[in-house]
């Protein structure tokens, strides 16, 4: 059977796609119409919701990063926000350094500031992946609950860090005067950065899908499930959680580098709780553990974000119940909701 | 630095130890007895300090204020554990995070749809608004002395009830058994509701205290809590004698650092940037002191032992 629909999605890979199963079919419709909302929107004269497309398409990059840790590896991190606000502030120095015509680090080495989005994309991720693989090291000694809260207090002290640094604006943040290039394209066009944008999220789920079709990726689900089976077959779980939460921060800090880019501006909120609560809101929202759950729900909150604030003030208050019924009542998410299957482990 | 100095900030740092202890202690219990990890303790602790706020404002008694903010947080606790929390003891702690998140958005836009957006006020009671002369000379006012003692009063009283009541013996073996206590004829529903109560008068007795040392706004709790948290996961969760170790060792670390390490930069270094180095630093310093202690005993430095 499985044989079967695999030669068949190798012949014809759309058709295998519908004739495949409802989640499938969801993935594709959403990733559609999530590339429809800023072709339609710019089509009737509208950029402000091919910006919105924009947000949405960052905070799922943001989520698909915290899937991989949390979903898959079952690494329930809540300091995703750190790495998030790491890629802003890299992206946030490197266009100030580049503006001011200084360098963005002096020591060890002096490095030039820049304003092109793929080295700064680079930094943001080669930095973000040695702040994870520090704070990994030590959060990954611990669990269950343990695992929440250091995670969580990690990030708060490099928010705290961020506050008090006067460096690169304290409490205030720091602005991005002009949008950073890519490759020549005007990345001030809504449609180009979006573009720019979703084919960085389309890039973090084909590599999520190919490491968790890989043997890691079999390694790093056993390891949720049963670390000690994985130890007994001579995989030692550690350095293989310890990978994915830095791969899963490195993804997550992309998403920040892009982010500073859409606001143009920078601040220690984008490092706070709130944002690493939020984060872990776009995962649940959409389905934990499923590969587009992390789209689906933060295009939902997004929306809802979009929907709720046009209606009344305490929008918050709105989305804090629904959320609260999401949690009681609709496990599975979005993803499961729609799609109706079960999640296997 | 002068020996009042030190003094002075040591007191500091033992008022903000035994505040974090009564939002510690909540925590701790809640975790220990039912394995709920509650995002939305700091909601409580908001709760008690915008009663007691509102009261006193009303009134113009902060004794009243207190009086009504207590119990007002303790009854929140009650109808949020009944309401929502019950449906999640049996959850993974995911999705505990995630409701209590929830919660805590729930609460902090009430309280602004109820109180307002503006900060309120609460007054230092006149019994209590006087100074103390230090050993070394420095005034140190009595209400935070009194806080300190209040603090550690409870401390004691939450330390005997555990130990001594009877209430006390079915927490314990709540936390130890709770199948076991529930065949022995102990109602654990109704048990679980008390103890969550019980966390929230704690939580909402220390807003309401701290609440006249600063103001009384939305989002008061968040900074407390994460406070809350380091403590317990530094005295281990689950430990009510942990929380009070590691309340006192967080509130001392991150007031004295606050102080001296830009003081003790400024002997290598200028003094501006003494000054920044100094406090960037010295906010991180209990985090940091949270990751040595961690790399020695992943447990806390008192693991509950059940």
């Amino acid at each position: 059977m499985a044989e079967r629909a695999e030669r068949r999605a190798r012949r014809r890979p759309f058709a295998a796609v519908w004739e495949g199963s409802a989640e499938r079919r969801f993935n594709a419709t959403l990733t559609l119409s999530l590339l429809a909302v800023p072709l339609v929107a710019i089509g009737l004269g509208e950029p402000y919701y091919a910006n919105l497309a924009s947000r949405a398409v960052i905070l799922a990059l943001a989520g698909v990063g915290l899937n991989l840790a949390l979903g898959f590896g079952g690494m329930v991190s809540f300091g995703h926000a750190a790495f998030f606000g790491i890629g802003g502030y890299v992206a946030g120095i490197s266009a100030l350094a580049a503006f001011n015509g200084t360098p963005a680090v002096t020591w060890p080495v002096a490095v030039p500031g820049t304003d092109q989005m793929p080295p700064i994309w680079l930094a943001a991720m080669l930095v973000t992946g040695a702040v994870a693989a520090a704070i990994g090291a030590i959060s990954l000694r611990t669990s269950g609950v343990y695992f929440i809260m250091i995670t969580l207090a990690f990030a708060q002290m490099i928010y705290y860090f961020a506050v008090s640094w006067p460096a690169y604006g304290g409490e205030d943040g720091l602005s991005i005067y002009l949008r950073n290039g890519f490759a020549g394209t005007d990345t001030y066009d809504p449609l180009t950065f979006f573009l720019i944008c979703f084919g960085c999220l389309l890039a973090a789920l084909g590599l999520t899908s190919v490491l968790m079709r890989a043997r890691f990726g079999a390694a790093l689900m056993c390891a949720r499930m049963n670390p000690g089976r994985l130890a007994t077959v001579g995989i030692e779980p550690f350095p293989v959680k310890l990978a994915a939460f830095v791969i899963s921060a490195m993804i997550t800090g992309l998403a920040g580098a892009l982010y500073a880019d859409l606001n143009g501006f920078v601040s220690p909120s984008m490092l706070g709780w709130h944002m690493s609560g939020e984060i872990m809101v776009f995962v649940i929202l959409g389905g934990v553990g499923r590969l587009y759950g992390p789209v689906a729900g933060a295009v939902l909150f997004v929306a809802m974000e979009h929907v709720f604030g046009g209606l009344t003030d305490h929008w918050q208050m709105l989305l804090g119940l629904i959320l609260l019924g999401v949690v009681l009542f609709a496990r599975g998410g979005l993803v499961g909701l729609l799609a109706g299957e079960a999640r296997h482990g | 630095m002068t020996l009042a100095l030190l003094i002075e900030q040591l007191l500091n740092g033992l008022q903000l130890g035994v505040m974090l202890f009564l939002m510690a202690a909540g925590l701790t219990l809640v975790f220990g007895v039912m394995g709920l990890i509650n995002l939305a303790h700091g909601s409580l602790y908001m709760t008690g300090a915008f009663v007691c706020a509102w009261v006193a404002g009303t009134t113009g008694s902060f004794w009243l204020g207190l009086l009504a903010g207590v119990p007002a947080a303790a009854a929140v606790g009650a109808l949020v554990e009944v309401g929502v929390m019950r449906r999640l003891y049996a959850r993974d702690h995911l999705d505990q995070v995630l409701a209590t998140f929830a919660l805590i958005l729930i609460f902090s836009e009430g309280a602004r749809m109820i109180f307002g957006g503006q900060p309120m006020w609460l007054d230092i009671p006149p019994a209590l608004s006087g100074h103390v002369t230090l050993p070394g000379g420095a005034g140190y006012p009595v209400y935070r002395l009194a806080l300190i003692g209040a603090g550690l009063a409870v401390a004691a009283g939450l330390f005997w009830l555990i130990r001594r009541t009877r209430l006390g013996m079915r927490i314990r073996a709540g936390e130890s058994d709770r199948e076991m206590i529930g065949a022995l004829g102990v109602d654990i529903a109704k048990l679980y509701t008390v103890v969550f109560a019980l966390g929230a008068a704690l939580a909402g007795l220390a807003g309401a205290l701290v609440g006249a040392l600063q103001s009384v706004q939305i989002g008061m709790g968040e900074p407390v809590l994460i406070l809350a948290f380091v403590t317990i996961v530094i005295g281990g969760i689950g430990s009510i004698r942990g929380a009070l170790v590691g309340a006192v060792l967080v509130g001392v670390v991150d007031t004295l650092g606050r102080i001296f390490l830009p003081m003790a930069l400024k002997l290598v270094t200028d003094a501006s940037s003494a000054t920044s180095t100094g406090s960037a630093i010295a906010s991180m310093s209990i985090y940091l002191m949270m990751a040595a202690i961690l790399a020695v005993k992943p447990q806390g430095l008192f693991p509950a032992d059940g």
